[in-house]
C-alpha cells in the first residue's frame, strides 16, 4: 500500500475519517446542533475528493493490490451517495428531536454507513465487496433501531438477522465460486471462464456452464438481492420500513438500494460478461424481477400504513430495475453497451432516487406533524399542506411512471432496453404491473385531495426539510421533462465499466 | 421549425391552470378566467383549422425541436397538423369551451376544479396534435390524472369506484402501448418515433420505413395488438367497453362532455393514425389480414351497444351506451381498410373520421342537456321524468336536435357520417353493414323513446317550478348545434380536410 492507493480510496477515508471526528466531537460538544453541521459540512470533504477523482481519472486506477477500482462508475455513485446523505441530513433536523442525546452517532453511523456504500462501488473483488456490504448493513441495523421503541427495536433485530442470514448465503456462494475458478477478482474470474469455456469444459446444456458454477452464482445473487430487496430476499422490507425511523428508511430505499444496483451492474460487467453466463444471468434476472415486481405491486394492494406500503411499492420498484439488469445481461456479451442499456439503469436509480426521497421527505414534514403514518391520516392534507401535499403526489406519480416525471423516463429507458434484448413479455409485464400500481398510488393522491381533513392544524415543515423537499420534487420534474443531462452524465459513468 | 401555434393551443390551457393556483380565492374570478381561456383555446383551435391549407396538404404549423438528444433515444417535440389531427384539434376546442361554460355552476372547490378541466384539455389537445410517439403517449397518459380527479372529486353514484376503474382499464391499455412504441423504436429498420415524415428536418416517419423494413424486433402482428389494445379500450370496443357506462354515468357534466367528445376519439384517432397507418405495409403482417375481425368487432359493439342502449332507465347511461353503438361505426368504417376496387379504403375511413367528428359534437351536447336536465330535475330516472318540454322548451328543442342528429337524420351531421361509413364498407363487408345499419333503426327506437318519455307527454306537477335554460347555459348549447347543423348541411366544411389527411396516409 502506497500513498497512490491511499489517493485511490481518499473518499472513503474521508467519509470513515469524518464519521469518527464526529463520534470524538459528539463526546466533548454539547450543542448537537454544532455536531449537527460539523457532520453536514463534513460531507463536503468525501464529496470534493470524489469529484477531483472524476476529473482526473488517474492512469493506474486499481489499487489496494487489485481490491479497489477508480472509474466514473464508481465514482457516479460515490456523488450519488453523498448527496442522499446530505439531503437526508437536512430533511431531518427537526425528526432527530425524537433521538434526544443520540444525535451525534446518529450521523456517525450513516457517515459509515455510506464510506460502507462507496467501499462497495468501488470493489473489484469478491472478500471487498463482502466487507462493503458489511460496512452498510451493520451501522444500518442500529440506525433502524434508533426511536427505541418496540416497532423500531424489533426492526433493527429483525434487518441484523436478516443480513447476518443473506451474508452467510452470500459467502457460500462465493466459496462456490472462488473454488471453481480459483480467485475473487471479478476480472479474473471472467478470464477462467472464458479460459474453461475455449477448452470445452464448461457443458452448454447446463445453466452458466457446470452445476458448481451454477450454485455459486446462484447463492450470490440471492445473497445480494437482500441489498436489492429482491425477491427471495425481500420479506424484511415491510417491517422495517414501517418500523424504521424515517429518514432513515428514505436513506435505505435509495442509497443502499443504489448500492446492491452498483455491484451488480459491477459483477455483471467484469466478471460475467462472459456470452455462456451473461445470458443465464439475463434469464435469472428476468425471472426474479418478474416475481419481485409482481409480489410487491399485488401486496402493497391493501395496505394502510403508508410507510409499510412504500416498502412494498420499492419491492416492486426493485423489480422494474432488475428489468432492466435482465435487459443489461442478456444485452452485455462481450462487455458491449447496448443503446441506453446499463445508462438506463443508472438514471432510473438516479430518477427513482430523487423520487423516493421526494416522498419520504414529505411523509416526514407531514408526520412530524401529526404524528400518523396511517393513510387515512394524510386525508385532507391538501388543504392543510398544499406544498407538501403536493409534492407527495407528484412523488407518488413519478413512482406510478406517470410523464412528465422523471419516473415516466426511467421506465421509458428501461423497458427500451428490455424490449431491445427481446424482452418483450418482461416489458409487457411490468407496463402491466405499473398499471395495476395505479390502485395504491392513486389512492394516496385522492385521499390527500379529496378527502375531508381530520383536522383544520396546517402541516409546514422546517426551513432546510422545505428546501430538501422541494429540491427533489424540482429534480423528479427537471428530470422527467429534460432527462438528457442525467442520461450523458450516466453514459460517462458507463463508459468506465470496461471490463477489467 | 417552429410556428408556434401549436404550442401554444397546446399548453394555453396548461398555463391558465397555473394561474389559476397563484390566483386569489374569489370563485366568480376564477371561474371566468377559466372560461376565458377555453374561449381564446376555441378562437386558437378555429384558426389552427382555417390556417390549415387542404390544397396544399401535408403536415403544416410544425412546432420541431429536440428533446432527447441521445443516441438510441431520440424522441423530438414534434408538433404539427395534417388533415386528420386538424379538425380533431377543432373538436377539442369547441367541447373545451363547452364543457367549461357548462361547468359555470360549479361551486365546490371551484379552483381546483378548473385546474384539473384546463390540464385534461392541454392533455387530449397535445395527443391530437403530437406526431412523435413519445410525446403523443406522454400526453395520452397525462389525461389520466385529471380525469382520475374530476371523476372521483366532482362525480354523483359511486364516482370513486367509476374513476378508478377508467384509469386501471386505459393505463392497462396504455401499458401494451408503450411497449409496442418502444418495440417500433428499437426494431432496426424503424428506429425513430416520428408518426410522419418531415422531410424539412430529414425526419423519416414510422409508415415509409416500415413499408420498405425487412423485419421487426417481434412480429408485425403482435406489435399491432399491443397498440390497437390501447386504442380499443379508449374507443370502446366491447368486450373492453366495461369501463365506459360507470365512468360517463357518475362523472360531472363537464367531464361527460369531454369524456364522449373527446376522449373517446383519442381511440378512434389512434386507430386511423397508428394501427391503419403503420400497419399498411409492415413486414409479415397488414392491418388487412384482420379486416374481417375489426369487421366482427365493429357489428357487435353496434348491436350489442344499441340493444343495451334499449334497456337503459337512466339518462346518462343510456347516452353513454349508445356511445359504445356509435364508436362501432368508427371501426367498422376502419374495417373498410380491406376494401378494393374504385371506392378503395378511403370511403370506409373518411366516414369513421367524420363519424369522430360529429359523435363528439351531437354526444357533447346530449351529455350538456342532461346535465341541465338533472340539475333542474334532480333525477335521471326517465319514469321518473316527463313533460319537462312544457316548462324548458329550449332545452326540449336542443334535445330533439340532439337526439335527431344522433338517429341519422338527414339535415344534421349524424346523417353524412353514417352514410359514408356505410357506403364505404358495404361491398367489402355487407353482413357487418346490414347489422349495423339495424343499429340506426334501434337508435330511432331509443332516442325517440327516451326524448318522448321524458320532455314530453302531460306536465307532471312536480316540475311545476323547473325552470328553463338560462343565457349562459345557452351559448354552448348553441355552440355545439352550430356545427351539427353546419355539417350536416355542408359535410365537405369538415370532409375536405379528412379526405386530403387520409388519401396522404394511404398513399
Amino acid at each position: 500500500m502506497d500513498l497512490h492507493d491511499l489517493y485511490l480510496i481518499s473518499p472513503q477515508i474521508a467519509m470513515a475519517g469524518m464519521a469518527g471526528i464526529i463520534v470524538l466531537l459528539d463526546m466533548f460538544v454539547e450543542n448537537k446542533r454544532v455536531v449537527m453541521i460539523t457532520a453536514f459540512l463534513g460531507l463536503a470533504a468525501p464529496l470534493a475528493l470524489s469529484l477531483i477523482l472524476w476529473f482526473n481519472i488517474p492512469d493506474d486506477n486499481v489499487g489496494l493490490f487489485g481490491a479497489l477500482i477508480v472509474d466514473r462508475f464508481s465514482l457516479f455513485f460515490h456523488i450519488l451517495f453523498v448527496s442522499v446523505g446530505a439531503l437526508v441530513f437536512l430533511s431531518s433536523a427537526r425528526y432527530q428531536d425524537k433521538f434526544e442525546g443520540f444525535r451525534g452517532e446518529f450521523a456517525a453511523l450513516m457517515m459509515f454507513s455510506l464510506s460502507g456504500m462507496m467501499l462497495l462501488a468501488s470493489a473489484r473483488e469478491l472478500i471487498t465487496m463482502f466487507v462493503a456490504l458489511e460496512l452498510i448493513s451493520l451501522p444500518m441495523a442500529a440506525l433502524i433501531a434508533f426511536l427505541r421503541d418496540d416497532k423500531s427495536s424489533e426492526a433493527g433485530l429483525k434487518f441484523l438477522l436478516m443480513s447476518a442470514i443473506s451474508s452467510a448465503i452470500l459467502l457460500f456462494g462465493v466459496v462456490y465460486i472462488y473454488g471453481f475458478t480459483g480467485t475473487t477478482f471479478f476480472a479474473e474470474i471472467f478470464d477462467r471462464v472464458a479460459s474453461l469455456q475455449a477448452s470445452g469444459a464448461l457443458d452448454p446444456d447446463v445453466p452458466f456452464g457446470s452445476y458448481a458454477l451454477l450454485f455459486g452464482i446462484v447463492l450470490l445473487f440471492l445473497g445480494l438481492a437482500f441489498k436489492l430487496s429482491a425477491v427471495p430476499a425481500q420479506m424484511w422490507v415491510p417491517d422495517i420500513y414501517e418500523g424504521g425511523p424515517t429518514p432513515v428508511v428514505a436513506f435505505l430505499s435509495v442509497a443502499s438500494k443504489a448500492a446492491g444496483f452498483a455491484i451488480v451492474l459491477r459483477l455483471i460487467y467484469a466478471a460475467l460478461a462472459e456470452p455462456a453466463l451473461s445470458l443465464d444471468i439475463g434469464a435469472l434476472f428476468a425471472v426474479l424481477a418478474a416475481v419481485t415486481m409482481t409480489l410487491g405491486n399485488f401486496m402493497a394492494l391493501r395496505q394502510a400504513n403508508i410507510k409499510r406500503l412504500l416498502g412494498y411499492s420499492t419491492i416492486a420498484q426493485a423489480g422494474y430495475i432488475m428489468v432492466g439488469v435482465a435487459a443489461v445481461a442478456t444485452s452485455a456479451q462481450g462487455g458491449g453497451t447496448a443503446s441506453s442499456g446499463p445508462q438506463g439503469v443508472l438514471f432510473f436509480l438516479v430518477g427513482y432516487g430523487f423520487t423516493n426521497l421526494a416522498v419520504f421527505f414529505a411523509i416526514i414534514a407531514i408526520t412530524n406533524r401529526t404524528g400518523d403514518d396511517m393513510i387515512s391520516g394524510f386525508a385532507g392534507m391538501a388543504r392543510r399542506s398544499p406544498v407538501f401535499a403536493a409534492i407527495l403526489a407528484l412523488g407518488l406519480l413519478s413512482l406510478l411512471g406517470m410523464p412528465p416525471t422523471v419516473g415516466f423516463m426511467g421506465k421509458a429507458f428501461i423497458f427500451n432496453s428490455a424490449v431491445n434484448a427481446d424482452l418483450l413479455w418482461l416489458a409487457v409485464l411490468a407496463m402491466v404491473n405499473s398499471a395495476v400500481s395505479a390502485f395504491y398510488y392513486l389512492r394516496i393522491v385522492r385521499t390527500m385531495y379529496l378527502d375531508d381533513p381530520v383536522s383544520d392544524d396546517r402541516v409546514d415543515g422546517d426551513i432546510s426539510l422545505t428546501l430538501v423537499t422541494s429540491l427533489t420534487a424540482a429534480g423528479v420534474l427537471v428530470f422527467g421533462v429534460a432527462p438528457w443531462f442525467l442520461l450523458r452524465f450516466a453514459e460517462v459513468a458507463i463508459d468506465g465499466l470496461a471490463i477489467g | 421549425m417552429f410556428s408556434g401555434w401549436l404550442t401554444a393551443a397546446v399548453f394555453l390551457p396548461a398555463a391558465t391552470a397555473l394561474v389559476l393556483v397563484f390566483m386569489p380565492r374569489r370563485d366568480s374570478w376564477i371561474r371566468w378566467t377559466a372560461i376565458g381561456a377555453t374561449v381564446v383555446e376555441l378562437g386558437l383551435t378555429i384558426g389552427i383549422f382555417v390556417a390549415y391549407e387542404v390544397d396544399r396538404g401535408g403536415v403544416q404549423l410544425v412546432d420541431f425541436l429536440d428533446w432527447i438528444p441521445i443516441d438510441g433515444f431520440e424522441a423530438n417535440y414534434f408538433l404539427g397538423v395534417d388533415g386528420l389531427s386538424a379538425p380533431m384539434i377543432l373538436l377539442t376546442g369547441i367541447l373545451g369551451a363547452a364543457a367549461a361554460f357548462a361547468s359555470w355552476r360549479v361551486t365546490h372547490r371551484v379552483r381546483e376544479y378548473f385546474i384539473w378541466l384546463l390540464i385534461l384539455q392541454t392533455a387530449v389537445t397535445g395527443v391530437f396534435a403530437s406526431l412523435d410517439l413519445l410525446l403523443f403517449f406522454v400526453f395520452w397518459e397525462i389525461e389520466l390524472i385529471p380525469m382520475f380527479m374530476l371523476i372521483s372529486g366532482w362525480g354523483t353514484g359511486q364516482p370513486r369506484y367509476s374513476a378508478m376503474k377508467f384509469v386501471l382499464f386505459t393505463l392497462t391499455g396504455s401499458a401494451f402501448m408503450l411497449v409496442g412504441i418502444l418495440a417500433l423504436f428499437v426494431s432496426q429498420d424503424i428506429g425513430t418515433f416520428a408518426m410522419i415524415s418531415l422531410p424539412e428536418e430529414g425526419i423519416v416517419g414510422i409508415p415509409e420505413k416500415m413499408a420498405l423494413a425487412s423485419g421487426l424486433i417481434a412480429p408485425a402482428g403482435l406489435i399491432f395488438a399491443l397498440f390497437f389494445v390501447a386504442f380499443a379500450v379508449k374507443l370502446p370496443i366491447w368486450p373492453l367497453h366495461n369501463w365506459l357506462p360507470d365512468a360517463h354515468t357518475d362523472a360531472p357534466t363537464a367531464v361527460s362532455v369531454m369524456l364522449a367528445g373527446v376522449l373517446l376519439k383519442m381511440g378512434g384517432y389512434g386507430m386511423i393514425r397508428i394501427s391503419t397507418g403503420f400497419f399498411l405495409d409492415s413486414p409479415g403482417f397488414q392491418i388487412k389480414d384482420i379486416a374481417w375481425l375489426l369487421a366482427a368487432g365493429a357489428a357487435i359493439s353496434v348491436a350489442y351497444g344499441a340493444v343495451v342502449t334499449l334497456r337503459q332507465t337512466d339518462l346518462k347511461r343510456l347516452i353513454a351506451y349508445s356511445s359504445i353503438s356509435h364508436m362501432g361505426f368508427v371501426m367498422l368504417g376502419i374495417a373498410a381498410i380491406s376494401a378494393t376496387g374504385d371506392r378503395g379504403p378511403s370511403g370506409g375511413l373518411n366516414g369513421a373520421a367524420l363519424q369522430m367528428f360529429t359523435h363528439g359534437t351531437i354526444t357533447g351536447l346530449l351529455f350538456l342537456l342532461v346535465g341541465m336536465t338533472y340539475e333542474r330535475a334532480h333525477t335521471r330516472h326517465i319514469p321518473d321524468l316527463g313533460g319537462l318540454a312544457t316548462r324548458m322548451p329550449l332545452i326540449a328543442t336542443a334535445f330533439l336536435v340532439a337526439g335527431l342528429a344522433s338517429l341519422g337524420l338527414p339535415g344534421l351531421s349524424g346523417f353524412p357520417a353514417e352514410i359514408t361509413v356505410f357506403l364505404g364498407t358495404w361491398d367489402t363487408w355487407p353482413w357487418a353493414t346490414g347489422i349495423a345499419a339495424f343499429g340506426i333503426v334501434l337508435a330511432a327506437a331509443y332516442i325517440l323513446w327516451m326524448v318522448q318519455r321524458s320532455f314530453f307527454g302531460p306536465m307532471l306537477p312536480r316540475f311545476a317550478d323547473v325552470k328553463d335554460a338560462s343565457a349562459v347555459d345557452l351559448i354552448p348549447v348553441v355552440g355545439l348545434i352550430v356545427p351539427i347543423v353546419a355539417i350536416g348541411i355542408w359535410p365537405s366544411l369538415i370532409t375536405d380536410s379528412f379526405r386530403v389527411g387520409i388519401a396522404a396516409m394511404l398513399g
